[in-house]
């Protein structure tokens, strides 16, 4: 019986000649990723050596990513120490691929591992964070786990005991219309699938439109499969994850594109053609709450965040830079811009767009998750609404529980921005 | 006879459980002040105690969706409470197993605060509707990090035999 991409990589990865959905396996974990919860990991990791009479020692230095994004530069004194702790043991354990607080090589992890070429496609990658499904995007399996899982495979160099997870065969066909666009996409499948619709499953997606997708496309869909309940989301590598890690990566070494089996089981097929599609808005508190965005125009917006590993790319930057150039934003609304890296944020600088977002009057910030979380950096007051590209909008998601979130594309967003109210770009 | 001390409805997300702005506290010593903080009489009620080890929490379908945040277990576990949930989100369901929160999916549960629930080997009785419910198995490979106690001590285990 043939197998899907995520069974043939898992496979691979547990040195067996092949693999089905539910069979229990030990994979090897190709890159093991954090961010500052990397403070519970460390706690974890050496918690685990306690009574052993070994020193803790981490399985392959080289193979650890621990990437500042969170609260970057730090809020609180608590984060601060957090991360003076995160770089003694990165010191310490000589791990090289580390990304601090710095506007050169900094950013948000779930962009920094495409873009520095860490993640290759057939990879096992782990991270702590929910949203590193990304990481399918480049034909790895990418999954989220908790800080203590991922003390486990610092030592043992292994995801211990895990399920293979059966797979949901996506298959996308049509060209997006004007100002429509992956995050469309993703959440009209968010909203077909519902917010465990693909529970315990990966997503893999096909056809013609995830073919002519950039890599960038790909990177918001599979970030936001995890709203769909997904372990993870995946593209099969192809032509398209070649270029992205030779010429924009810097990878020169062998890349090696996993595909599934003609043959492989899917416990379900969604088949979505994109060429009716209008923009897809997720409404307060859930993300699969999608409706389309004629049922919710005309809501003023308080705050509108455009950014985040979701849209804050190159090509999201530029897509809202087009709406805004020469135009203001909305009196009584305020605009946050969060570019998803310092590299990316010194592109939008070369071609302008830092310049369209700061003319008309938004806040450009430092690259990192900002406001997503509720940290930091564009908390809402209280009833206040926001419109975001971000991926959640879980009550109390923006630091308010008493605050709204509407989750949307760059374009939409940008639109909505000079009118302060939720706005179709189509007609703008 | 432990009781359900809260009944929730579906799609209860970590954000609820944990809210991010309190993840900079990451020690499992320190999180369970935080726990449900925005459901600002039940934080208080916790915080004073007034809800014996064993005490449990129902959940509807995807209770724990969101965050990685191990947390969101942590901060339960340091009351000793137990979750039972029409359905669970996969990392919130695999950081509990991994902290040794007890942690039951029942389909069909239906119960409101005040009721006393009875937690058996693959049941869940309702003694004050007088329902039981069957419980979805966890998978088979869970049990090995259950029995060990954790995955700390699971993973202590595997490099010792490692040497």
């Amino acid at each position: 019986m043939g197998m899907s991409v995520v069974e043939k990589i898992l496979a691979r990865a547990s040195g067996l000649p092949a693999v089905a959905a539910g069979d229990v396996v030990e994979p090897k974990v190709d890159l093991a990723m954090s961010h500052e919860n990397a403070a519970l990991v460390i706690n974890q990791f050496q918690e685990v050596f306690q009574g052993t009479g070994q020193a803790p020692t981490v399985w392959d230095p080289s193979r650890i990513a621990i990437i500042f994004d969170h609260r970057v530069p730090a809020e609180s004194p608590k984060t601060a120490t957090n991360h003076k702790k995160i770089r003694q043991f990165v010191a310490a354990n000589g791990i090289t691929k580390f990304h601090d607080v710095r506007g050169d090589v900094g950013g948000i992890c779930h962009q920094i591992l495409p873009e520095y070429g860490y993640v290759r496609p057939g990879f096992v990658v782990a991270g702590t964070d929910s949203h590193t499904t990304s990481h399918g995007a480049l034909g790895a399996f990418s999954f989220g786990v908790g800080a203590t899982e991922m003390a486990s495979a610092w030592a043992l160099g292994i995801a211990v005991n895990i399920e293979v997870p059966a797979t949901i065969k996506v298959v996308v066909s049509g060209t997006f219309p004007p100002m429509v666009g992956p995050k469309d996409l993703i959440l009209h499948l968010i909203g077909l699938l519902t917010a465990q619709g693909a529970n315990f499953k990966v997503l893999e997606f096909h056809g013609e439109t995830i073919r002519q997708m950039s890599t960038s496309g790909r990177i918001a869909i599979c970030n936001m499969s995890v709203e769909a309940g997904a372990t993870s989301g995946i593209v099969p590598g192809d032509g398209e994850t070649v270029r992205y890690l030779r010429e924009e990566a810097g990878v020169t070494d062998a890349i090696d594109c996993v595909t599934p089996d003609p043959d492989a089981t899917y416990v379900r097929t969604v088949e979505i053609n994109v060429s009716a599609l209008v923009p897809q808005i997720a409404c307060p508190h859930m993300v699969d709450n999608v409706k389309p965005i004629d049922q919710v125009l005309g809501i003023p917006v308080q705050q509108i965040v455009i950014g985040s590993c979701t849209n804050g790319r190159l090509d999201d930057l530029a897509a809202a830079a087009d709406i805004l150039r020469g135009k203001k934003v909305a009196e009584g609304t305020r605009m946050l811009v969060f570019p998803a890296s310092s590299k990316i944020f010194a592109q939008a600088l070369d071609k302008g767009y830092i310049h369209d977002f700061m003319r008309a009057g938004a806040v450009v910030m430092n690259s990192g998750c900002g406001p997503c979380l509720g940290v930091h950096e564009g908390a809402l007051g209280d009833h206040e609404v926001a419109l975001s590209t971000t991926n959640r909008n879980f009550k109390g998601r923006m630091g308010n529980p008493t605050g709204e979130v509407y989750l949307c594309s760059p374009v939409v967003a940008a639109a909505s921005a000079i009118t302060g109210v939720i706005t179709d770009p189509r007609k703008g | 006879m432990p009781k359900v001390i809260l009944a929730l409805e579906n799609d209860i997300s970590t954000d609820d459980i944990y809210p991010g702005r309190f993840m900079a506290t990451v020690l499992p010593t320190e999180t369970p002040q935080f726990a449900f903080f925005d459901r600002t009489d039940f934080n208080a009620s916790l915080k004073a105690k007034a809800f014996p080890p064993g005490s449990v929490i129902v959940g509807g379908e995807n209770f724990g969706c969101g965050s990685s945040r191990e947390q969101a277990c942590s901060t339960l576990k340091g009351y000793d409470l137990a979750v039972v949930a029409r359905s669970i989100s996969r990392i919130f369901l695999q950081n509990s197993i991994n902290l040794g929160l007890q942690v039951v999916i029942c389909p069909g549960i239906e119960a409101t605060e005040g009721d006393d629930l009875e937690i058996t080997a693959d049941q869940v009785r309702n003694h004050s509707t007088g329902k039981v419910y069957d419980q979805v198995k966890l998978p088979a490979a869970r049990k090995g990090i259950m029995d060990a106690g954790g995955l700390i001590a699971y993973t202590r285990a595997r490099l010792l035999a490692r040497g």
